[in-house]
This record gives C-alpha cells, sequence and structure tokens, in this order.
C-alpha cells in the first residue's frame, strides 16, 4: 500500500473531512511540549556591546522575562529576535499589558540561547519565523505578565494585611483602593521574590487592554536614526581582524590550489586560510582582506554539478510534477468532481529567489582552545549554538553567542551556515575575527527559496467550481530544518495555504511532491509555502472566473459563504481600491484573498502595462482581519513592506543557474524595486476580538498574485511564471 | 599613510592606504559603525554620507580623495537643522524596519532638503532611488520627507 492509498484508507475509516497534518494543526499541538516558565537564569548577557549582562540578583525575576529591580526599573528579556518586524516591541506589549508595568521606563533585552527558557513553543526551538512571535507567544507572556504582577499584588496585600482582590495596579504600582495606599513595583521587588506564584491567575479582558491595540511607538527605532544601533555586523572587539571569503562557485565544489604570492604582498594582509571548499584572506581591515581576496590565483575543483544548468533544474520540476504525489487533503469525490462540467488545466512556476538582506552575511568569532565566543544576528540563536560548538569541537557550553539586532531576516538567518564557516575560518586565526561577506558571495551562496511548479485542474458548473485538484511540486524545506514535522510524507509548509484553501469547493484534492533540486540549496523565504500556494491558487480563480464569465471578486464572493472573516476583508478591499471603477487602457485592478500565517487578507493591485510591456504599479490596498491587532502601526508597516518585498520579487526576481553557478552577483543584476517605482499603499486593519494572526510574511504572499491578476486585467495575458516576462506583455492590444 | 580628516566637526587622524574606500576606514578604522555596508558597488547607498554637505557612496570613494572637505556621518547628521527634522520625522512616522539601510536614507534625505527644502515627489524619486530598501519602507520614507519639509504630516 502505497502512502497515499493508506491516507486515503485512514479517511475512510475516520469517515469525515481529511487533514492529515497542517501548520495550523502544528500550531495547536505544538511540537515542543508545555511553555516552560522557569525561575533560573543564565548569568551571561547576550550582545555584550550595548547591553550589560543579565543579573538577577537583587531584582524581582519572577520568570524568564521579566526582571523589575528595587528602583522599579523593569527589564524585558526578548525571547524572539528584532529584524524590523516590531516583534520587540510587540512582544513588550504583550507583558507590560498584563504586567501593568510603565511602558515608557522600559529596557529590552536579547535572550541567551535556551530553548528551555526562551523556546518557540510552536517549534520547540528558539526561533523567530513562520510570522508566529505574536501567536506563539500570545498566552505563555500574557500569563508571565499576570503571574509576575500576581506576587507584586500578594507582597503588598501582605504587607497592608488586606485581601489581594482589594487591590488594583497600574503604571508600575499597587494601589489599595479603600485606603489609598501605593506602593511601587521597586518597593515590592524583594517581597513579590519569596511570594508562591498562584495558579490560575485570570488575564485581563481584552476590553480593558490600556496598550494592546495602540499604535505605540517602537523601541527599536530611536538608535536606528543616529548610528548607534548595533548589528552583529558592527560588532567591535580589540585586536579583531577582518576577513572575507570566496566559496567554490559551482555548488558543492572543493578547492583545488590557491597561489596567494600576490596577496601577500598587500599591505594589512594577514593570513590566507584555505578550507576545503573556501578560501578566506584575513586582514587589518575589510579593504586589505578584499583585495587580498581579488589578488588570490584560486583554481576550483569544481566537481559533479558543474554541468548543472538552470534548463537542467526545471526539465526535472517538470518531469517530476507530472507523477502523483502525497495526498494533503482530500475532500468530497475528486474523479466525480472532474467529470463534471467544463475542465481548466494550468500550471504555475516560481523561480529561486536570493534573500539579499542589507545586512550581508556575518559573524565575529573568537575561538581559544577552551572556549568559542560568537557575534551575530541570527534568527535561530540555540542552533548557531549547537552547530558553532561541533564545528569548534567544542561542548556547546563553552560557545557564548552574543545575539543582535538583524539587518534583515527573511528566513535567511534561519540558517546557521555563515556562523559554521566563521568559526572554520576563525580556527586559523588568533584572536578575534570579523568575517563579513560581500555582496557577491551572499548573492552567489545563499540558501534559495525553492524552484516551485503547482499544477492545478478544476472544472466548472454553472459558474461554480466543483472539481479542484491542486499538485505542489517543489523542495520540502521544513523537512529538511525541522525533521520531526515531515509526517507521512507531506511538508505541511509546502501545502499550507493549498490545505486551507478558503473556498467552498465540494471536491478537492491537494497533494504533494517532495522534489529537491540538484546542486541548489534551498530554504524558507519570507511567505514560504503559503507564497507558492496563494499565487497558484489566486491566479487560477482569476482564469477560472473569466471562463465562467464573472468579475473576479464576485466570483470568490460566491464560495466565502462559510468563511465571514475573509468575505469581509474581501468586500473591504474591493469598496477601499474602488473596485469596478472604469481604469484607463492598459490598467487593470487584480485581487488576491489569502488564508496565511492565520490573517484574513485580501489585497488589491492596480498597475498599468506600457506598450513595452514594463510594469508601472499604481496603487495597492489591503484589508487585513489579524485578529486582536497588539500593535496597529506595526501591523500596517508589514504589510507595507511585505508587499514591496514581493513586488520587487514579482518584477524582477530570479535566480538563474549556469555551469553550476549562480549568474547574478549583486543589485545590478539582483534587481530591487526603489522608491521610485513604489506605488501608493493603503492598509485597513479590521477591528477584531479574536486571537492574534501573523502578520511578518503576509505582505510577501498579497503582492504576486494581486499583481499578475492586474495584469491579466489590463491585458488579458495570463501569465503563468514569475518573475515577470514583459515580452509576454508588451504590446499586445487588449482582445 | 597617515591621514587627518574632519569628520563630524572633529579632526580624525589614522593611517590608511589612500585607495581604501571611506567606508572601511570609518567601519574598521575608526569604529564608527553606523555607516553600513551593503553592496560595495555603489548601488545600494547603505554608504552614503555627505561630503561638503552632498551625499556620496563611501563604499567607492578612496579616503585619500576626500583630503580637507568635511565628512559628515550619520552619527553627526543629527547636528544639521535639516538631518535634526529627517531624525524625527523618521520617528514620528516609524519609517524604520529592520532599519540597516536608513542610516543611508537619513544622509540622502537630508542632503535633499537642504538643496530643495520643498521637494515634491519627483525630486523625492531623483534624491532617494539610489538607496535601496529590502523591507520597502519607501512609502513611509517619502512621507516623512514631506513632513521633514513642511512639519506637517502629508
Amino acid at each position: 500500500m502505497t502512502i497515499a492509498e493508506k491516507i486515503s484508507a485512514e479517511k475512510i475509516s475516520a469517515g469525515k473531512t481529511f487533514n492529515p497534518v497542517s501548520r495550523r494543526a502544528l500550531l495547536t499541538g505544538g511540537l515542543a511540549g508545555g511553555f516552560l516558565l522557569a525561575f533560573h537564569l543564565p548569568v551571561r548577557a547576550v550582545n555584550e556591546p550595548v547591553q550589560p549582562p543579565d543579573v538577577t540578583d537583587g531584582k524581582f525575576a519572577p520568570n524568564a522575562f521579566i526582571r523589575i529591580d528595587v528602583t522599579g526599573h523593569v527589564t524585558l528579556v526578548m525571547p524572539q529576535v528584532e529584524m524590523g518586524q516590531g516583534a520587540y516591541t510587540a512582544v513588550a506589549m504583550i507583558l507590560a499589558e498584563e504586567l501593568d508595568a510603565d511602558f515608557s521606563q522600559l529596557t529590552l533585552q536579547h535572550a541567551p540561547p535556551n530553548d528551555k527558557l526562551y523556546g518557540n513553543p510552536t517549534f520547540g526551538l528558539q526561533v523567530t519565523g513562520n510570522s508566529n512571535s505574536i501567536r506563539a507567544f500570545w498566552k505563555p507572556l500574557r500569563n508571565a505578565g499576570a503571574g509576575a504582577r500576581a506576587m507584586l499584588v500578594q507582597a503588598a496585600a501582605q504587607q497592608w494585611q488586606v485581601e489581594p482582590a482589594s487591590c488594583s495596579t497600574a503604571n508600575g504600582e499597587v494601589t489599595h483602593k479603600e485606603s489609598g495606599r501605593k506602593l511601587s513595583y521597586g518597593a515590592l521587588a524583594a517581597a513579590a521574590g519569596s511570594q508562591t506564584p498562584p495558579k490560575d491567575i485570570p488575564l485581563k479582558d481584552p476590553k480593558d487592554f490600556v496598550l494592546i491595540g495602540k499604535p505605540l511607538k517602537r523601541f527599536d527605532t530611536p538608535d536606528k536614526v543616529n548610528g548607534k544601533a548595533v548589528y552583529g555586523i558592527d560588532a567591535m572587539l580589540p585586536g579583531m581582524k577582518f576577513a572575507t571569503l570566496a566559496s567554490c562557485p559551482v555548488f558543492g565544489g572543493k578547492v583545488g590550489k590557491v597561489d596567494d604570492s600576490a596577496a601577500r604582498k598587500i599591505p594589512g594582509v594577514q593570513k590566507i586560510v584555505v578550507l576545503d571548499d573556501l578560501v578566506a584572506v584575513v586582514g587589518d581591515h575589510m579593504w586589505a582582506a578584499k583585495k587580498g581576496l581579488e589578488a588570490l590565483d584560486i583554481t576550483w575543483d569544481e566537481g559533479p554539478n558543474a554541468r548543472i544548468s538552470s534548463k537542467d533544474i526545471w526539465d526535472d520540476l517538470r518531469a517530476k510534477s507530472e507523477k502523483d504525489g502525497v495526498v494533503a487533503r482530500s475532500d468530497g469525490d475528486i474523479a466525480k468532481g472532474l467529470a463534471t462540467g467544463e475542465r481548466m488545466d494550468a500550471a504555475y512556476e516560481l523561480p529561486f529567489l536570493a534573500h539579499a538582506t542589507m545586512e550581508p552575511l556575518n559573524a565575529t568569532v573568537h575561538l581559544t582552545p577552551d572556549s568559542c565566543e560568537i557575534w551575530t544576528g541570527t534568527q535561530i540563536v540555540t542552533r548557531v549554538q549547537s552547530e558553532a560548538a561541533k564545528a569548534a569541537g567544542l561542548p556547546i557550553d563553552k560557545v557564548i553567542v552574543n545575539n543582535h539586532l538583524l539587518g534583515g531576516g527573511f528566513g535567511r538567518k534561519l540558517e546557521p551556515d555563515m556562523v559554521v564557516a566563521a568559526v572554520r575560518i576563525a580556527k586559523q586565526v588568533d584572536g578575534p575575527v570579523k568575517v563579513v561577506w560581500t555582496r557577491e558571495e551572499d548573492i552567489q551562496h545563499d540558501i534559495y527559496r525553492p524552484v516551485y511548479r503547482d499544477t492545478i485542474a478544476a472544472t466548472l458548473s454553472d459558474g461554480k467550481i466543483v472539481g479542484w485538484k491542486y499538485r505542489i511540486t517543489g523542495s520540502g524545506v521544513l523537512a529538511r530544518w525541522l525533521p520531526p514535522a515531515f509526517q507521512k510524507g507531506i511538508d505541511i509548509d509546502a501545502v499550507d495555504s493549498a490545505v486551507d484553501l478558503p473556498y467552498d469547493i465540494p471536491n478537492i484534492h491537494v497533494e504533494y511532491v517532495r522534489a529537491e533540486p540538484p546542486a541548489v540549496p534551498t530554504g524558507f523565504w519570507r511567505g514560504v509555502g503559503p507564497n507558492n500556494n496563494v499565487f497558484a491558487i489566486e491566479c487560477f480563480m482569476d482564469e477560472l472566473a473569466r471562463k465562467a464569465g464573472k468579475d473576479p471578486i464576485e466570483f470568490r464572493r460566491g464560495m466565502l459563504g462559510k468563511q465571514p472573516r475573509f468575505l469581509a476583508a474581501l468586500n473591504l478591499a474591493a469598496e477601499k481600491s474602488n473596485w469596478g471603477q472604469p481604469l484607463p487602457a492598459r490598467v487593470g485592478r487584480g485581487v488576491c484573498l489569502q488564508p496565511s500565517f492565520g490573517s484574513f487578507i485580501a489585497t488589491v493591485v492596480e498597475a498599468e502595462v506600457d506598450e513595452a510591456g514594463e510594469v508601472h504599479l499604481r496603487r495597492v490596498t489591503s484589508a487585513v482581519d489579524t485578529g486582536i491587532a497588539v500593535n496597529p502601526d506595526t501591523i500596517m508597516a508589514q504589510i507595507e513592506g511585505g508587499l514591496i518585498f514581493s513586488l520587487t520579487a514579482a518584477l524582477y526576481g530570479e535566480i538563474t543557474i549556469d555551469k553550476g553557478r549562480v549568474q547574478q552577483s549583486n543589485f545590478h543584476d539582483y534587481r530591487m524595486l526603489r522608491i521610485d517605482q513604489a506605488p501608493k499603499i493603503e492598509i485597513h486593519v479590521i477591528k477584531s476580538g479574536e486571537a492574534p494572526g501573523g502578520i511578518g510574511e503576509t505582505g510577501s504572499t498579497a503582492g504576486p498574485p494581486a499583481l499578475r491578476n492586474a495584469i491579466y486585467a489590463a491585458t488579458d495575458v495570463a501569465l503563468r511564471r514569475l518573475p515577470i516576462d514583459r515580452s509576454l506583455i508588451a504590446a499586445r492590444k487588449k482582445a | 599613510m597617515a591621514i587627518t580628516l574632519t569628520i563630524n566637526s572633529e579632526p580624525k587622524s589614522f593611517d590608511a592606504p589612500a585607495d581604501m574606500p571611506l567606508l572601511w576606514v570609518l567601519r574598521d578604522v575608526l569604529g564608527m559603525t553606523g555607516t553600513k555596508f551593503g553592496c560595495g558597488i555603489a548601488q545600494c547607498g547603505a554608504c552614503t554620507v555627505h561630503i561638503d554637505g552632498k551625499p556620496v557612496r563611501s563604499c567607492m570613494l578612496p579616503v585619500g580623495a576626500v583630503r580637507d572637505r568635511a565628512v559628515t556621518t550619520i552619527e553627526g547628521i543629527g547636528a544639521s537643522a535639516a538631518g535634526a527634522k529627517v531624525q524625527k520625522a523618521w520617528l514620528d512616522l516609524e519609517v524604520i524596519q529592520c532599519g540597516y539601510c536608513q542610516s543611508g536614507q537619513i544622509m540622502s534625505a537630508a542632503a535633499l532638503l537642504t538643496t530643495t527644502p520643498n521637494p515634491d515627489d519627483s525630486d523625492i524619486d531623483a534624491a532617494m532611488a539610489g538607496n535601496i530598501c529590502r523591507c520597502g519602507t519607501y512609502v513611509r520614507i517619502r512621507a516623512a520627507i514631506k513632513q521633514a519639509a513642511t512639519g506637517r504630516q502629508s
């Protein structure tokens, strides 16, 4: 029995809609077991250049997140990293809300590596990703804040000999209502520490929130306007050397031989480090290292991947996408569904993409015979610690990781490879060494957003979809990255929004073919699996709507009878975008509705296609229901930015391979959208009392399908591949 | 060679090869890490500083070519009226996300407001198109420049 048959059998025996594994299930159940609140803290702080160690002596430290000193100063330890998404501020808002701390007097610090104390409840690892900082920590942090508050109240009540219930809290003070007596959290810090934390602490009613729901100012931005913010790349240590490197340009290739005679003559070059797969030059500064690297004469042993090009990769993917996959969802009777009505078939393809964080890859390492200290910015601090320990040949407790603000993450910093390379280089350097990738190395040795090919067949009867067979073919990134999450042959990230299809269709069949591209390493890229799913689904919806002779929004509305939140978002986006109002020739509006990351979002892009096929973005309108909006301004900013990020990819993004090498190298040939091309963007946040959804990657999912559908409306050309091919939409008259 | 530059109105003396880009002098020799490395080929603008008030990509400017001209970096831009207005508007409108490109954005915007106190959209496009933001903060950058210019939220 094949896995697919087994799953089908289980489905039949279960007698209900089959949905074996989904991101939702992972979020609900979690892999971590319970969330731990611990009372002991590691003494060593992270990011020493900017903050003191996390000393808890003499402070009220009721859990891993909250420290209150005797002056009443509150320090919050941030389990999630700040890479621009606003997690620091929103996480602090959640803690401070239930703690009733004075929000204007908080200090934040990065959490040190410790999965038990700071692990993301969804993964059981200290991970910032999956747009889930708020979703995953919403309850644990509210509990942590409320628990600490209760202990402070108990301490005050004891001192006053009154009932805790007769006390209230606000702005870092406990007040006894009847007598009007007040005690600051600082004055209570010592006594609160000896209280037993109460069980089943009630959380605030959302109507009593004083912080959550307000567009509060971010904590991280004041130091980002004056050069004071310290990113990983800014770590400066006494006696530090600087290095840059060249990896074999062919994936998997090795160093053959190196002639370093010219490089050694360059002033400031200190050392040439030759490893099996890379060569690094260590110097007094980056300039010496860079010039030294350029002066090296390296012969590479390119290996078998030197024969691989993009055409081979696409041929391989297309062939694999023609085979049956593992069933991820099956409702109704797909054979019957596909035999009813008029059938349409389409295939959609997405390219490799680099992350190109503005802060190039870097890590600073100081290795001694019995210790390894690292300065970097990472989304996975504990994994960096354990991988560095392996590379250094040291026990984990000898590895200190100082985490920093990230100059962009986008999933690239969910991988530890840059730190491992820096540790390997540091083995040959006395004292600390900062290893900085050039932009060229950063782009040519990324861990790329996979290529995907999605095929969909659907049938229409009386203007409605009756059968929907959707096959996703591409990398199993989650399968590699978190093997326990890979169950029954299904990568729950790759099929995420395909399984969570919001539309009411009687016969649905979703399957997945795991296809790893030859040579090219693949990883998470902002928006991950849903980017691919939503692109295929929403593009095909527009093609089906046209076949049914319906307006794209009207067509979708007809399948959302059971989805009030989606319907409300769609209606609001339609209204705010002036959907249906006349537009000039070669200007179109396109819509995207997405069920991704636990938020309900509808987006309309308005774009013009000129005679040369160049696309001009005019306006983007999104309506967003993300449940309780912890910080509405951050939510708007994330969608604005995510839209630009993804429209950049739709317009320009493609990494191509020739002879086993990436052909793009820097921003001149791996283009970015710039301010003169940016559209007007309007985000409408819908008020909701539901639990918060994810937001960091939603804009990345929304942009490309909405743009493609706008181009379809403007030109009648149904593009099925990204990036947009100007030659297909140039000078073609509207039919 | 021994070089003395005036950076943020202060003299700084150091040893560096004349062909070394100002970016690496600032970051690796002087430890002034507010100016960022992004691409090394003057394509992204993260390394923007002012030379005699004009925006320049420091990643391609040999330090030997600076001579007696005044260097201003993100660490010093707040001392100028235009720089302070830009910084304030950036915070008022919460322009910044990861922030890595924003040193360069702020330097470009401050230079724009110095020469063009009331820029229109095309002035902003021309002055700011050399600065890439991967987080996609362009909409807010545009609004913040207008606010810095007029003192009003647009």
